[in-house]
């Protein structure tokens, strides 16, 4: 493309736009599926299917970690590989304040299409929509993902029973804190880095070599305390939490501790959690922690039938706290 | 160990556990003045550790807690303005004023408020936006006063004139003169803001002890600083003495931080305020000088303190004067929670009522 900057007329459906499909998004996305640009994708894949869509609008959007275009990628991604599926295939919306830089857009599309094969999923249909400056800020991108059920008994928020064990893959709230940091251009003493990464290879091993898996969720959004929340209450069981076993970088502890913010509600876009029962643990931790995206996994907490619906968090010193649900964003404190 | 994990060391922290359980006599109603103190002892679980006697009361060191109904109302009017752009941090985005309306709501409805993590953000923003008038809305104690301060200065260097803040600061000691002075208040002891007391000095409290005979303690906020900070209070109890012990040696000095007390002295001057629930309070509150003038938004705005009747039902005033723990309110955590909060103490980070209501297992 000899434009520098993204134009409106990219995303008239005229020569400018069918330049940007052949030069750019075919170019990286190249795939026998997306490669024949009919209106629709040709999908060969039979039922039962699991299907998610996510639109991205993350600020800044090159950060340390990842950029929008793989976050867009991973997040879709893991979400469908949550359910015990195995992703295949990918949507891709692009909607582009007008003034881009083209050379910005290539790297994401770079940076998606990098994404996308080391997931093993093909981006096989997309859309680009370009609008006036200052109507939309840089870039969004939506991403539906389709993907294959790998069992019947799928995993599922409702799915913890008593006894079961919670653990964690990683570390809590990398995401989050480097994005806050970014944005705001805090100077945070110690590196922190986003945790953005596909995790369908590592839950794909869980769900097929050790099964049984009751729940899978990635704590995006809301973070690790606001997943454990939901899941308490869609199955109406207890969950304990012991402090000091939940997995935190010193760089994001000492960042929270100024901010006054609790990395438990911060975002993570590269782990997840995984409940399940007793017997099948020391097999899940011994896959997770083989996988370089689980090398850190552990044990957290158990689930219980006492305080239903509510998470509670034993302390270091063997007290008690309640774990809430995040109340909208969470907000640095005045001193 | 790192050596801040030895501040939360499980071990020592059970043994401190069991001297205040084997030494305290009686009942200990203590005051946690500052509102992280409030957090800290739910957030490691020593509320559910120590002994039922312990009694804890929350006081007026939740600086969002004390902005009263008539300056919340202020800056939401101010908000509304259409050349004003509204700095802010964010505890305040969902403070309720008059009719449940907040920053948020004014936000959505087209007001210019920017979330700051630092007010010079507030000054960068009015360099970026010379068309507007930014205001720093100027909400905490003697720990915020001096930043704001010396933002202040920074915009006299540069020259701006489009750079302005609502100074509602406020100040400690007087606050806790006059509650102390409250014959209805049953506190035993204190436990006193180390980050305020990092700038004002330990010494600042002397009065505690000598008109009141209360003892205090200035502490840090890590488990074990509390629970030391505790076993002193009750070891002060038992004897009958009454002093001012500064255990945060680390980040308080014995003269405080005099040339943050300088810078904030030079840029405001003291002035009677309104605290929320307690209402006003002579001297405690700092205006901007009269050679800074050009900075403080009252004046230059043309703002006015209108009288805001107090939110029916909501007892935030009888919370932070020590009369009522934050579950004994007939709001809470029915009318008065963190998603709708009634009075400011529920929606404050640092607001005792938050913290109950947030961390609290036995609710």
């Amino acid at each position: 493309m000899s434009d520098k900057k993204v134009l409106l007329d990219y995303g008239s459906g005229g020569k400018a736009s069918q330049r940007l499909i052949s030069e750019l998004f075919k170019a990286h996305f190249s795939n026998p599926v997306l490669n024949r640009l009919d209106d629709a994708a040709f999908l060969d894949i039979a039922g039962p299917i699991a299907m998610s869509t996510d639109t991205f609008t993350v600020d800044p959007i090159f950060f340390p970690g990842g950029d929008i275009g793989s976050l867009a990628v991973h997040g879709t991604v893991n979400d469908v590989a949550m359910l015990g599926a195995r992703p295949r295939f990918l949507s891709c919306a692009y909607l582009i304040e007008e003034g881009l830089e083209f050379e910005v857009l290539e790297r994401i599309v770079a940076s998606m299409a990098r994404a996308a094969e080391k997931a093993g999923v093909y981006i096989v249909t997309g859309d680009t929509k370009v609008v006036p400056r200052g109507m939309a800020d840089k870039i969004f991108i939506n991403t539906t993902g389709v993907g294959t059920m790998l069992t019947d008994a799928y995993p599922s928020g409702e799915n913890a029973r008593p006894g079961d064990v919670v653990l964690v893959s990683g570390t809590m709230g990398d995401h989050g804190l480097t994005i806050l940091a970014q944005r705001e251009g805090l100077p945070l003493e110690t590196k922190v880095e986003s945790d953005s990464a596909a995790l369908n290879h590592l839950t794909e091993k869980l769900v097929t070599e050790v099964g049984d898996i009751h729940v899978l969720r990635d704590p995006t959004r809301g973070g690790l305390a606001t997943t454990l929340n939901e899941i308490a209450q869609s199955s109406s069981v207890g969950i304990q939490l012991e402090e000091e076993l939940i997995p935190v970088n010193d760089g994001v502890r000492s960042g929270c501790s100024i901010l006054g913010l609790d990395p438990l509600y911060l975002a993570n876009e590269g782990k997840f959690l995984c409940i399940l029962p007793e017997d099948k643990v020391e097999k899940a931790l011994e896959v997770m922690r083989a996988d370089e995206n689980g090398h850190g996994a552990c044990r957290v907490g158990t689930v219980s039938a006492e305080n239903a619906g509510k998470v509670i968090m034993r302390t270091p010193l063997g007290g008690k706290r309640l774990l809430n649900m995040l109340e909208g964003e969470q907000l640095p404190r005045i001193c | 160990m790192s050596v801040l994990d030895k501040f939360s060391d499980p071990k020592l922290c059970r043994s401190l556990l069991d001297r205040i359980h084997a030494e305290l006599d009686g009942e200990l109603r203590f005051m946690e003045v500052c509102g992280t103190h409030t957090v800290s002892i739910f957030r490691s679980g020593l509320h559910s550790l120590l002994p039922d006697r312990v009694i804890h009361l929350s006081g007026p060191g939740c600086p969002v807690c004390v902005t009263h109904e008539s300056e919340v109302a202020m800056y939401l009017d101010l908000a509304s303005r259409d050349d004003v752009i509204v700095a802010t941090f964010g505890d305040l985005m969902r403070v309720p004023g008059p009719g449940g309306r907040n920053l948020k709501a004014a936000q959505a409805d087209g007001a210019r408020v920017a979330v700051v993590y630092s007010p010079f953000d507030a000054v960068k923003l009015a360099q970026a936006n010379p068309d507007a008038k930014v205001v720093f809305l100027g909400i905490g104690f003697e720990t915020t006063a001096p930043t704001v301060a010396a933002t202040i200065q920074m915009a006299a260097k540069a020259g701006l004139d489009n750079f302005h803040v609502v100074s509602f600061h406020k100040l400690v000691p007087p606050a806790l003169r006059a509650l102390m002075a409250d014959p209805e208040l049953r506190v035993d002891a204190l436990i006193m803001p180390g980050h305020v007391t990092s700038i004002i000095g330990p010494r600042a409290y002397d009065f505690l002890a000598e008109e009141f005979h209360l003892p205090s303690v200035v502490t840090g906020f890590d488990p074990l600083d509390i629970l030391q900070s505790l076993l002193e209070l009750v070891r002060q109890k038992n004897a009958g003495r009454a002093e001012v012990v500064n255990m945060y040696t680390r980040a308080v000095p014995e003269e405080g931080n005099p040339k943050a007390m300088s810078i904030m002295n030079e840029i405001f001057v003291p002035a009677d305020a309104l605290w929320r629930g307690i209402g006003m309070i002579p001297g405690s509150g700092l205006e901007i000088a009269p050679a800074y003038e050009r900075f403080d938004a009252k004046k230059v705005l043309g703002l006015e303190l209108v009288d805001v009747p107090p939110i029916k039902g909501c007892r935030c005033g009888d919370v932070l004067r020590g009369k009522l723990t934050p579950n004994k309110c007939p709001l809470f955590g029915k009318a008065c929670t963190p998603a709708k909060p009634v009075g400011p103490c529920m929606v404050s980070t640092e607001g005792s009522c938050a913290a109950y209501f947030k961390y609290n297992t036995e609710l």
